[in-house]
């Protein structure tokens, strides 16, 4: 795909022109994340070819894979969420005192980070698609909300002690065929974390879902135009609510991800992540506006966010302020990117 | 012959809004295999009265019948189910997604979505009705003709029983308002009931059977196309006898001050982005012309590169002589021109502002940043011109997005009044208003001619041209290709020179 | 949205007059709050004079202190109403760009010494060198917003992200303190006046905005590019810049802000500096009724709303909530107006006023 974009300029234009909105941006994304990955390669050295690096980018993301897929589904429908974050910590902090304190088993740990997503997803989806409040307000009012009840729960940040979750915390899956040797010259499987298996299928599934089915397209009908939508025969408001319960679902299941992950309850989790979790659909060819945009771009976002920061830090700017610097120069290339090549389609495609 | 089987019954509905009764027991009916027009000024009720019935809005009194059975119909869903399909004067459909997929979202049954054959069976309907556009096609790469296009093929396959199009000729050209009746004519004889909503008096009496006049919310009757001259029509729709709405150029004496032949502007090579061809135009002081052709031909384009509307990219524009550098609306302005857009609702109102700040915008940024008029100023402003050119509306406070389309029209004609133009440029301003404030419009132009003032007037109706314009540019395909005046005047002659060659 | 304007206009009663007014969100949440405050713990509107450590008389009370901390917050809603108006989106980055404009200050007032004995430069200058930094990061969100047509929240999202590592970088991760009292002026008191310095600023920076809403256009302008870009521009106007300059301008507001929070603590910590205040400001905007799609605003709706969300931060630490558990109140109550002033639950509410009212008639004429 990338070489054919550098040697036939007129027939990429041609191209372009018919591709639709979504497609185009998904194409950006992912010959931006090969260039980036072949450019930290050349440059950086081999780390990055061993396959355990870049297996170690899926274990550590995904959580965020988990929750960036709900976010883009919600800004398809043309809404936000910036609660996700907020209940990720939440429901790290619960199952941690559930498991730790409470002596609680992992099934109704899990249970309890569906049901906290879920809730969350219910009420705000309620108050977005029923009352019609801002979806910027009411999910800012659950990220307090949450980052609040994270810390009236338990103020202290702790590891979790429980053997069952210890062993899952700890299982990893082998895949054949990718190890590596060492310095010393032993060899080491490749592995993956059960997260990252989660991560995949919910991938997997959102991708149909937003494919194949009425549903997912009617979040693309909600999202590029609401009114359309109505006469359309579309229940907006129902739409418009089930993308929120999703959002929380998902949020549910990428918290409790992350629990596995971290394996402990803090109120300082997951900070932040909203943000990288919007960054990531941006970068993945979502569209803020509504309307455009890909689950298959969105892990494609992630993990051209964290490849970008693995990049930082291995080429030694470990100060803690380039990371910040630079994620945001890139979000920035994007949306440069996104803005011009949109505004230049619109001008040799949509005109009369 | 299907005859007097009533498909659909509206009877005493009654709808208000806050401060208005939109509706007051109003009687509907529609035979199958009919086409119905529904007439009526803005703000006679027929759009509430189409979205009452189309479940956007909710009826406060009365009673819909389908087929004889009362129905319930509460949002744009039941009354697809129930089996009215609607197509609406703006395009109510989605930009973001396929042309298939805008035919066939959100009706059906099944979770699943087939690609294969719905793309199948769009590109089979699309074909059938000589729709140019292909089904993977995004919406938003399409014209707006094509768009409304897909908007009718989408009620079309849907097998109504009533079939609601609410003028949705308003942005087509001729050729693809014949292709729309010939649909129209089909569908007719298959037995589907067609509700005409239109504010072009030929198009009714082409292809309606029937017509129902609305007047202020309330019903002024049901008549059959036979029994009703064009004239009585109108005076109906409008209440009052109509004198002569043929003449009205004699009334205003031409402009015949001491430099009445002084060329106001003058442009030479003039080109814009939008991609016409470049053209040399002039106007003398006092004169109306305009520019004619069919829709998508370029006039509109010509007008807004005059104005700076879009960017320049070449030619020269001279002002009484001098060469004049047009890049931006506000050079123009500047220029003592003034352009009141084709769009309304895109480039003329501002939405949420009052009437009163809508009237005093353009005179305001001529006046610059540092000098904000006053209330007391801009009430007066707002006042003198609501009543010059008798606006009706509730308040100098009220948001001119609650105003009727003909009022907002003259609100931004009097917007551009205001800044007292030398030369003003109207692209369409008669468009999808009453006839009633159309004919305000026209004596208006006239007067200000009159007066001194040069005009440019563009309008879709050729007889409004014929009636306001003393030279005519004609254009075809983004290319001026000729001019008419005096003698040459006629409706044929313009028709003939659209049209190019020796017909 | 035509649902929303039917729904709204059919309220139609007395009360629905009243409650359709705009000012009436953040005039109603503040009497709810001052209602609680006066049944729980009616003490709250004491105002005492203590004496400071300077032994200057200054005034205390929770009053006081709502109105000292609400000024970082109101100036700042000047201008985040003005960026909401014209470009339809918020800005995200202002907690951010505070800790860089603060930074700045701090680095030019320091010197290369990070403890300097005295000033390296006289505050006037720092202020400006600031207020420069915010202004070029406002520009910066300007232009992505204004000329590369990227939504503001989006837009903002990179200075939200890199900014407050800038800040640090700036500094070179040192943590700089200023001694010179002087500096401290601005966050605490002048000598001899008992009243916080930070009131009398957010009270310059009122009249300053209240004169140039009255001797400039720039209401109108703002509101007109907002509702319709389009018709905006063919009237003579230019969207683009008129958006550039709102987020200018917010940089001053930004810059302002940043001086009174550096002169708080006489020092600064990138990383808890303004925290979270771009989501308070934006509250603020949007419980000033302001529509956050833009359009039409009310400015002092708007610096209202700031001082209501200043009351109740205010009211819950009078309640002994802990500082970090106090988000999940605030949430609460912000839904819980946000919730009141829908058209769906104001409509249910007339209604329910309207039958009352039938019903005490009926009694009346029984």
């Amino acid at each position: 795909m990338s070489k054919n974009a550098n040697t036939n300029k007129v027939r990429l234009g041609d191209k372009m022109k018919n591709m639709t909105d979504t497609n185009l941006l998904l194409t950006i994304t992912i010959v931006v994340f090969f260039l980036m990955y072949i450019g930290a390669v050349v440059f950086q050295g081999k780390g990055f070819l061993k396959p355990q690096t870049f297996l170690n980018i899926l274990n550590a993301n995904a959580a965020l894979i988990i929750v960036s897929c709900g976010l883009s589904l919600v800004m398809i429908t043309g809404g936000i969420d910036i609660s996700v974050g907020g209940v990720v910590a939440l429901i790290s902090m619960c199952c941690a005192v559930w498991l730790d304190r409470k002596g609680g088993n992992v099934f109704t740990a899990v249970l309890i980070a569906l049901g906290i997503g879920l809730l969350f997803g219910i009420v705000q989806g309620f108050l977005v698609a029923y009352l019609d409040i801002q979806p910027f307000i009411v999910t800012l009012a659950g990220m307090f909300f949450a980052r609040g009840m994270t810390t009236i729960v338990n103020t202290n940040p702790f590891n979790v002690e429980n053997e069952e979750f210890g062993a899952l915390k700890a299982a990893r899956i082998i895949i054949p065929g990718l190890g590596s040797t060492t310095k010393k010259g032993i060899y080491v499987n490749a592995y993956i974390e059960i997260g990252v298996v989660v991560a995949l299928l919910v991938v997997l599934v959102m991708f149909c879902l937003l494919r194949w089915t009425k549903l997912g397209r009617s979040f693309y009908a909600v999202g590029g135009n609401q009114q359309s939508a109505l006469m359309l025969g579309i229940n907006v408001r129902r739409t418009k609510f089930l993308s929120h319960v999703l959002c929380g679902l998902l949020a549910g299941i990428g918290g409790f991800v992350y629990f596995m992950h971290v394996g402990s309850g803090s109120p300082s989790h997951a900070s932040g992540m909203e943000m990288n979790a919007i960054a990531s659909s941006i970068i993945g060819g979502t569209m803020l506006t509504g309307g455009v945009g890909n689950i298959i771009g969105t892990f494609f976002g992630v993990l051209s966010l964290s490849t970008i920061q693995n990049i930082v830090s291995s080429a030694g700017l470990d100060q803690a302020w380039w990371t910040g610097i630079t994620i945001a120069a890139m979000l920035c290339l994007f949306l440069v990117i996104q803005s011009v090549v949109m505004a230049r389609k619109k001008k040799s495609g949509g005109k009369k | 012959m299907l005859v007097s089987e009533n498909v659909l019954e509206m009877k005493n509905i009654c709808k208000s809004f806050p401060g208005v009764r939109a509706l007051q027991n109003v009687d509907f009916k529609l035979r199958a295999g009919e086409i119905h027009a529904l007439m009526g000024e803005n703000g006679a009720g027929k759009s509430t009265l189409i979205k009452v019935l189309t479940g956007v809005y909710s009826k406060d009194e009365g009673d819909i019948y389908l087929d004889g059975k009362v129905v319930a119909i509460h949002s744009p869903q039941d009354a697809q189910r129930v089996g009215i399909s609607t197509v609406y004067q703006e395009i109510t459909l989605c930009p973001n997604l396929s042309v298939a997929e805008n035919m066939y979202i959100g009706r059906g049954t099944g979770k699943l979505q087939n690609w294969k054959k719905q793309n199948e069976d769009a590109d089979k309907i699309l074909k059938s009705l000589d729709i140019p556009a292909k089904a993977t096609q995004q919406l938003a790469s399409c014209s707006i003709a094509v768009q409304q296009m897909v908007a009718i093929a989408r009620a079309v396959d849907m097998d109504c029983k009533v079939l609601i199009l609410d003028e949705p000729t308003s942005s087509l050209d001729d050729l693809e308002v014949q292709k729309l009746f010939g649909l129209m004519r089909d569908l007719k004889s298959r037995g589907v009931g067609i509700i005409f909503v239109t504010h072009f008096l030929d198009q009714v009496y082409e292809v309606c059977d029937k017509i129902t006049v609305l007047r202020d919310g309330t019903l002024v009757g049901e008549y059959s196309i036979q029994e009703m001259p064009r004239v009585m029509l109108v005076s109906k729709m409008l209440g009052k006898d109509l004198d002569d709405m043929s003449d009205i150029k004699g009334e205003q004496a031409p402009y015949n001050g001491k430099d009445a032949s002084e060329v106001v502007l003058e442009a030479e090579g003039l080109q814009s982005d939008a991609g016409i061809k470049p053209f040399d135009f002039y106007i003398k002081k006092g004169e109306v012309n305009g520019f004619t052709g069919l829709l998508g031909s370029g006039r509109s384009e010509c007008v807004r590169a005059i104005f700076g509307a879009d960017r320049v990219i070449g030619g020269k524009v001279k002002k009484n002589g001098k060469i004049v550098n047009i890049n931006k609306p506000i050079d123009a302005m500047k220029n003592g021109i003034a352009y009141l857009p084709e769009d309304r609702k895109i480039d003329g109102i501002v939405g949420d502002l009052s009437v009163r700040d809508n009237i005093i915008l353009a005179l305001q940024v001529l006046k610059g940043p540092f000098k904000p008029f006053s209330k007391a100023e801009a009430y007066k402003f707002a006042d003198e011109y609501i009543k010059l050119l008798s606006i009706k509306t509730a308040s100098a406070d009220t948001p001119i997005k609650s105003l009727s389309g003909g009022n907002q029209q003259k609100v931004i004609l009097g917007r551009w009044l205001l800044t007292h133009p030398e030369y003003l440029i109207l692209d369409e301003p008669t468009r999808g208003i009453d006839v009633g404030t159309k004919i305000d419009i026209q004596k208006l132009v006239l007067e200000l001619a009159s007066e001194g003032m040069s005009v440019t007037f563009i309008s879709s109706e050729t007889d409004e041209m014929l009636r306001t314009c003393s030279r005519l540019v004609v254009m075809r395909d983004r290319k001026v290709v000729g001019e008419l005046s005096g003698e040459d005047l006629t409706q044929n002659k313009i028709m003939s020179t659209i049209a190019g060659g020796d017909k | 949205m035509q649902k929303n304007t039917t729904k709204k206009s059919g309220i139609g009663s007395v009360l629905g007059g009243l409650v359709r007014n705009q000012i009436f969100i953040p005039i109603a949440a503040l009497l709810l709050l001052v209602l609680f405050n006066l049944i729980v713990d009616p003490t709250f509107f004491n105002i005492s004079v203590d004496v400071n450590s300077d032994g200057y008389r200054i005034l205390s009370g929770p009053i006081v202190t709502v109105l000292n901390f609400g000024s970082e917050l109101a100036i700042l809603a000047i201008g985040m109403t003005l960026v909401t108006a014209a470009s339809g989106g918020q800005d995200i980055s202002v907690g951010a760009t505070i800790a860089i404009a603060g930074s700045v200050m701090l680095r030019v007032l320091c010197g290369t010494n990070s403890r300097p004995d005295t000033l390296q430069a006289p505050i006037i200058v720092a202020f400006l060198v600031g207020c420069l930094a915010a202004m070029l990061a406002g520009a910066f969100n300007g232009v992505l917003v204004a000329y590369f047509k990227i939504q503001p929240m989006v837009a903002t999202l990179i200075l939200f992200t890199a900014g407050r590592s800038i800040a640090a970088w700036v500094n070179n991760n040192e943590l700089p303190v200023i001694s010179d009292p002087k500096f401290a002026y601005f966050g605490g008191f002048l000598p001899g006046i008992p009243i916080p310095t930070p009131i009398f600023i957010a009270l310059g920076c009122m009249i300053i905005i209240a004169l140039v809403l009255r001797f400039t256009t720039l209401g109108l302008y703002t509101q007109a590019v907002g509702i319709n870009e389009s018709s905006s521009r063919l009237n003579g106007l230019n969207p683009a810049f008129i958006k550039f300059l709102t987020f200018v301008i917010l940089g001053v507001c930004v810059a302002v802000v940043g001086l009174i929070k550096v002169s708080r603590i006489s020092s600064i910590n990138y990383s808890v500096v303004a925290k979270d205040i771009e989501m308070d400001a934006i509250l603020a905007v949007a419980l000033g009724g302001n529509a956050l799609s833009g359009g039409k605003f009310n400015m002092w709706a708007s610096i209202l709303g700031a001082y209501v969300i200043q009351f109740l931060t205010t009211t819950l630490y009078k309640c002994n909530v802990r500082s970090d558990a106090l988000p999940a109140y605030k949430a609460v109550v912000v839904i819980i107006l946000v919730v009141i002033s829908t058209p769906a639950v104001r409509t249910w509410f007339s209604k329910v006023g309207k039958s009352l009212k039938s019903k005490l008639q009926t009694k009346e004429v029984a």
